[in-house]
């Protein structure tokens, strides 16, 4: 019983704080807005974006936010690729800032941390202010590498091996209940759902309760003024709040669960309760939620979009699906070419720590600087007809979408199994995977987001 | 000819011929050997050509610089002798080299 009631109270302790902390921060943001006058001005409204050749080289802004959507996106890239490619914007919604567009020069960027950092904050605006969350991806060594150190054992060759039956046997449950012969939308039921499910088995979070995970990852990719998203700042409070109390409920449940002498699991918050580093973490609400969150989306967005990246691939590359379908062993290459092809999130950004010179341009100590995976990943100097899928292109691999250096996306090979397993099962379902409507795309900076993509499936015919 | 061995995760056995000023892992992918990836092309910036080297092979090719152990450090596969293939330059000393595999390129 005193247990109980000692958790409990524990629990009501940490929950507080966290929960005050957000809701003051929210406090803060409305009066800000109040007096600013701000309260209820949209940031951003779409417009067409006009063809790139019509805008002085200087006035290009990559950080537009419809540049994805609208299609534009190619051509900025690449004329700013060709003509500067390390481009200096002065006057963006998110202040002046610096492009990184080739693939070599972002290399170098990325694994030079003593130049660049990467703190405080990977993407090209801020959070809402006193909500600037800490997460890992935003560290630089040593701390990066203290925090990272506990979470790199989920992915771990034992527990990827592990995974894997469980990936395929949750992928063949949400394939053989698709709708066949009808239009449905494939970022729902397939992409969403997979992600999902993956991403409450690494948490061991409820898993009824998953798409709440989702809900969360969402809103924390697609504020306003960090990356140019949709969520206005009322929504993201809100969800911030709902994610901090079912977070931390997530990490009491659990640590009752240990103290009461179940079998430690392989999942996310048992390993950072056994680190000697991150064991306290939840009494440091701000990184308990930013590096919480950091896991979630990054699990999110970019494997979600690349099961639907990988759909619409195919779709414009129909005699690509064909040779898929005759080399199934090519599926792990196509994998990576997908990967690359979609590029899920289109930059990371770093700030210099000292005046430096990349490609001719001088870099000013304190200068923002965005490395544009997206650009990088279409580079002619490294990619023959980079906007082409080539599933078999031999130099797939050396896509950019993981970016490299210390900051490398932890869960790339967790990404990879996923996704080669998705099409080991797909291909032999179905004959064809069709996309018969547009697609929608998401409104941001950051996140190469498909909303929506209907498509209708042709089932094999069985011989 | 001088060779070099590379030994799978599951015991697998693969010699290459050794080209001299050439990084193993440039040879490892030329001569097409499961397992070694080099997803950055040789920048020492992903970590995915990790090879464990034969402990009486240690006092020849050195082991791990700073440069490698900003990949390293964090692979749960990582031993005492991990090094990055594409950190190796091949000389004719080499001649006999033999490097273990992991189970994974993380």
């Amino acid at each position: 019983m005193t247990t109980i009631t000692e958790t409990m109270s524990e629990r009501a302790q940490s929950l507080l704080p966290m929960e005050l902390q957000i809701r003051g921060a929210h406090l803060y943001d409305r009066t800000r807005r109040f007096v600013t006058r701000t309260n209820g001005r949209k940031i951003f409204t779409e417009r067409p974006i006009p063809p790139v050749d019509d805008v002085a080289l200087a006035d290009i802004d990559l950080s537009n936010p419809f540049l994805y959507r609208q299609g534009m996106w190619q051509s900025y890239y690449q004329r700013v690729r060709d003509e500067a490619p390390v481009h200096y914007q002065a006057n963006s919604p998110f202040g002046p800032f610096w492009s990184v567009t080739r693939h070599a020069d972002i290399i170098a960027v990325d694994k030079d941390h003593e130049t660049f950092s990467a703190e405080p904050f990977i993407i090209i605006g801020e959070p809402p202010r006193f909500m600037d969350v800490a997460m890992f991806i935003a560290m630089d060594p040593p701390k990066h590498d203290r925090q990272r150190a506990a979470v790199q054992g989920v992915v771990a060759p034992k527990n990827l091996r592990e995974m894997e039956t469980l990936i395929r046997s949750r992928v063949r449950e949400v394939l053989d209940d698709l709708p066949i012969g009808e239009p449905f939308n494939w970022v729902d039921l397939v992409s969403i759902e997979l992600t999902a499910r993956m991403l409450a088995t690494l948490l061991d979070f409820p898993y009824e309760q998953r798409r709440k995970l989702v809900e969360w990852s969402d809103l924390a990719s697609s504020m306003e003024q960090a990356n140019g998203g949709p969520s206005d700042n009322d929504t993201i409070f809100r969800g911030f709040v709902d994610a901090a109390r079912g977070l931390s409920a997530l990490w009491r449940d659990k640590e009752a669960r240990l103290a009461a002498g179940e079998e430690p699991g392989f999942d996310l918050i048992t390993m950072l309760q056994s680190n000697e580093d991150t064991k306290d973490l939840i009494d440091r609400p701000m990184e308990f939620l930013g590096n919480l969150i950091l896991l979630i989306v990054g699990g999110n967005d970019t494997t979600r979009n690349s099961m639907s990246g990988g759909v619409l691939a195919f779709n414009r590359f129909p005699d690509q699906f064909e040779k898929l379908k005759a080399n199934p062993e090519l599926i792990p290459n196509a994998v990576s070419e997908i990967i690359r092809w979609q590029t899920p999130l289109a930059y990371m950004r770093r700030v210099a720590k000292k005046d430096t010179v990349l490609n001719g341009q001088f870099i000013r100590k304190g200068d923002k600087v965005i490395m544009w995976y997206a650009s990088g990943n279409r580079d002619e100097r490294v990619f023959d007809r980079p906007d082409d899928l080539i599933i078999d292109r031999s130099n797939a691999r050396n896509h950019i979408s993981f970016g490299f250096g210390v900051h490398r996306c932890m869960g790339n090979r967790l990404a990879e199994m996923q996704l080669r397993i998705l099409w080991e099962e797909l291909l032999p379902r179905f004959e064809k995977i069709e996309v018969v409507e547009e697609p929608e795309y998401v409104q941001s900076n950051f996140v190469r987001g498909i909303s929506r993509l209907m498509v209708q499936l042709t089932p094999k015919t069985v011989a | 000819m001088s060779v070099i061995t590379f030994i799978s995760h599951d015991g697998e056995k693969y010699e290459t011929p050794l080209e001299e000023g050439q990084s193993l892992m440039q040879i490892a992918i030329s001569n097409l050997i499961p397992g070694i990836d080099g997803d950055c092309g040789g920048e020492a910036a992903c970590g995915t050509c990790h090879v464990v080297v034969d402990e009486g092979w240690v006092d020849v090719v050195g082991r791990s610089t700073p440069v490698e152990e900003e990949m390293l450090s964090m692979n749960p596969e990582r031993e005492s002798t991990s090094r990055l293939a594409c950190q190796m330059t091949m000389s004719e000393g080499c001649d006999g080299l033999v490097v273990r595999l992991p189970e994974f390129q993380m």
